[in-house]
């Protein structure tokens, strides 16, 4: 299936988010009001399929990140404004055991996952509504990148830079006055 | 923090050089990449990194043998090493050659964090202690010593030659003359700056106390002794210890003295337990050490142990061409802990304080410059503001011709030798200027 990007409809830009995966329709809309109110843009929506095989390294049980971003980057309209794309599965980089997500930093293109934001990968009860959180955190973190935002010492900021759930519990799922004003500049 | 970092990665793995590059950018610090040792040593020769982290094992020279050549370059570089391999003895090795650490790939994201925000505040020390040591080595050398005349210049080279070698020294000199001020230079000039330097003022204390306070004692020495006290000496270990007024000490005490002096050895008062301490001694007076040898009041033996090196202060009266400097200094001193503007001096008062005899040298300089101060209109210093009177005034009877040299000699050097200024202040012409320096065969 192509990629359609529907950034140029009626001369707005749009954030994109294709889905590699299933996502359910009410939390896409959850993420994408998120999105609007963060960035003050509109949203659209896609799904897309990828060979998830190629990225796989079967030593690690994951898949490469890296090569899954540069892929998306590859297929998405030139003109595009910022496409992220969002996975189910368990992404890694190289030198790090794990990641939530990644994205070219001032680029149009980044990729998160639902997969290690689960509870019951860390043997506790199911939380919807925390997952929910989780991923609109991320998703807001990773298109901060795409804005060009580095990681943020406030300790709320979004753009905190978090390595274990707990530190993503922790943080506001919005921008500091700092980040914020450094996007409008 | 992150903005002042910079960090070389050294990696064959452009995947691996890729995604640390990434991860670090994101975190504002200054990343640069570097695909093998080579590559990596030519960096370094060109510019200094705070961080490198480097893998074992790559093409050509391996990330050990490159830690040690980077230590060579720049001791004060953080090398982590990296490897997708761990073994102890390379660990061992590696951290045994002055590696920050030894990290396997890939790494916990939140361990990568740790282990640089650590690197980070390491650094972030190094840096606070050199500046530390750049104030300790400023305190004294340059502020506080103030005087360009000839006999101050030798004072400072007596005290540039004396400060590397511990020596004993006497610094003799009048009161208010500077001598602790002296021996504070020595000591921060010295290789035991960053030691304590311990100042024993021998003539505020009766002779019990003064051995209490050399010594130490231990609890129920005597009556009152409740808590066993560490002495001087003891606190000078590596360091130095300033016997101030070193005259006024008894027979008894001089003959204590010398024998820690010779053993650096001694117990507490009331104790039993032999002590090591390792100072250097200088010592301070106004009375003439060699007449009181003469005398008999003085051990000859003490003496000569402590006049290894004698430097004279001298007094104020002797170097009257410092006096501007000095009360320029004073000025700023005390207008500033007074949070007031600067105030200027008239040049009726500089010349009188050039004539003042001084009794009490540089300290009673001091006091009547803070004194003018407060008392003052707190624009300029007026010679009423200070305390001399013309019966003080000295009495060499010079010819006016003496005088008038003299006189402007002094502004000239106040200004500068800037002659319009110069002429203006007193209140001639400039031909009427250059001609009285012709005649006095003044030179700049």
């Amino acid at each position: 299936m192509s990629i359609v990007n529907y950034s140029l409809i009626m001369d707005k830009q749009y954030i994109t988010l294709i889905s590699y995966g299933h996502f359910e329709k009410d939390f896409l809309a959850t993420i994408a009001e998120c999105i609007t109110h963060e960035y003050s843009y509109p949203v659209s929506f896609d799904e897309s399929y990828l060979d998830l095989s190629k990225f796989y390294d079967p030593a690690r049980h994951q898949y490469d990140a890296n090569k899954l971003l540069k892929e998306i980057d590859s297929k998405i309209e030139p003109d595009a404004f910022k496409t992220l794309g969002l996975f189910r599965v368990d992404l890694f980089i190289p030198i790090l055991t794990y990641i939530y997500g990644q994205a070219f930093l001032n680029g149009r293109t980044g990729i998160v996952s639902l997969h290690r934001l689960k509870n019951e990968l860390y043997g506790l009860s199911t939380d919807e509504n925390l997952l929910t959180e989780r991923f609109k955190k991320i998703v807001i973190h990773e298109l901060g990148h795409t804005f060009g935002l580095k990681h943020c010492h406030t300790p709320a900021c979004v753009m905190l830079s978090s390595t274990y759930v707990e530190d993503i519990d922790q943080k506001n799922v919005s921008l500091c006055a700092k980040c914020k004003k450094e996007i409008v500049s | 923090m992150s903005q002042n970092i910079s960090i070389l990665i050294v990696d064959d793995e452009a995947s691996v050089r890729d995604s640390l590059y990434n991860w670090f950018i994101e975190d504002d610090y200054q990343v640069e990449v570097a695909e093998d040792a080579k590559k990596a040593l030519s960096l370094l020769e060109n510019r200094k990194f705070d961080i490198v982290l480097a893998d074992i094992k790559m093409p050509g020279m391996d990330g050990l043998e490159m830690h040690r050549r980077i230590k060579s370059l720049n001791k004060d570089c953080i090398v982590i090493i990296m490897t997708a391999f761990a073994s102890v003895d390379t660990a061992v090795q590696a951290l045994k050659d002055g590696a920050y650490d030894y990290v396997t790939k890939p790494f916990d994201p939140d361990d990568l964090s740790h282990l640089i925000r650590n690197a980070t505040k390491q650094i972030s020390l190094v840096s606070e202690n050199e500046t530390l040591k750049e104030n300790v080595i400023q305190l004294v050398n340059i502020e506080d010593i103030i005087g360009t005349s000839d006999p101050m210049r030798k004072v400072l080279q007596d005290v540039a030659s004396v400060a590397q070698s511990s020596s004993s020294v006497i610094i003799t000199g009048e009161s208010g003359t500077g001598k602790e001020l002296i021996a504070r230079a020595i000591h921060a000039n010295s290789s035991r700056k960053y030691f304590p330097l311990v100042s024993v003022h021998c003539g505020a204390l009766t002779e019990s106390l003064l051995e209490s306070e050399l010594f130490g004692h231990e609890k129920g020495a005597f009556t009152g002794a409740m808590f066993n006290r560490k002495g001087r000496f003891e606190m000078a270990d590596g360091g130095t210890i300033f016997l101030d007024e070193i005259a006024t000490i008894s027979t008894k005490m001089q003959i204590e003295l010398l024998r820690v002096l010779e053993s650096k050895k001694f117990m507490r008062v009331g104790g039993n337990k032999e002590i090591s301490s390792d100072f250097r001694v200088i010592c301070a007076t106004n009375r003439d050490l060699k007449k009181m040898v003469n005398d008999g009041t003085f051990r000859e033996d003490l003496f000569y142990r402590l006049n290894v090196v004698n430097i004279v202060v001298p007094p104020l009266r002797d170097r009257i061409e410092d006096i501007p400097l000095l009360v320029n200094h004073f000025i700023k001193k005390y207008c500033t802990s007074m949070s007031r503007d600067l105030v200027t001096i008239e040049p009726s008062a500089i010349k009188r304080l050039e004539e003042f005899e001084f009794p009490g040298n540089v300290r009673e300089l001091e006091n009547m410059i803070e004194r003018a101060i407060v008392v003052g209109n707190g624009k300029e210093i007026r010679l009423k503001d200070l305390p001399v009177t013309k019966e003080i005034v000295q009495n060499n009877i010079e010819s006016l011709d003496d005088l008038e040299k003299k006189h402007i000699a002094q502004i000239l050097i106040k200004y500068d030798w800037n002659i319009s200024r110069t002429a203006k202040a007193l209140q001639v012409d400039r031909v009427t200027l250059y001609n009285k320096i012709k005649k006095h065969e003044l030179k700049k």
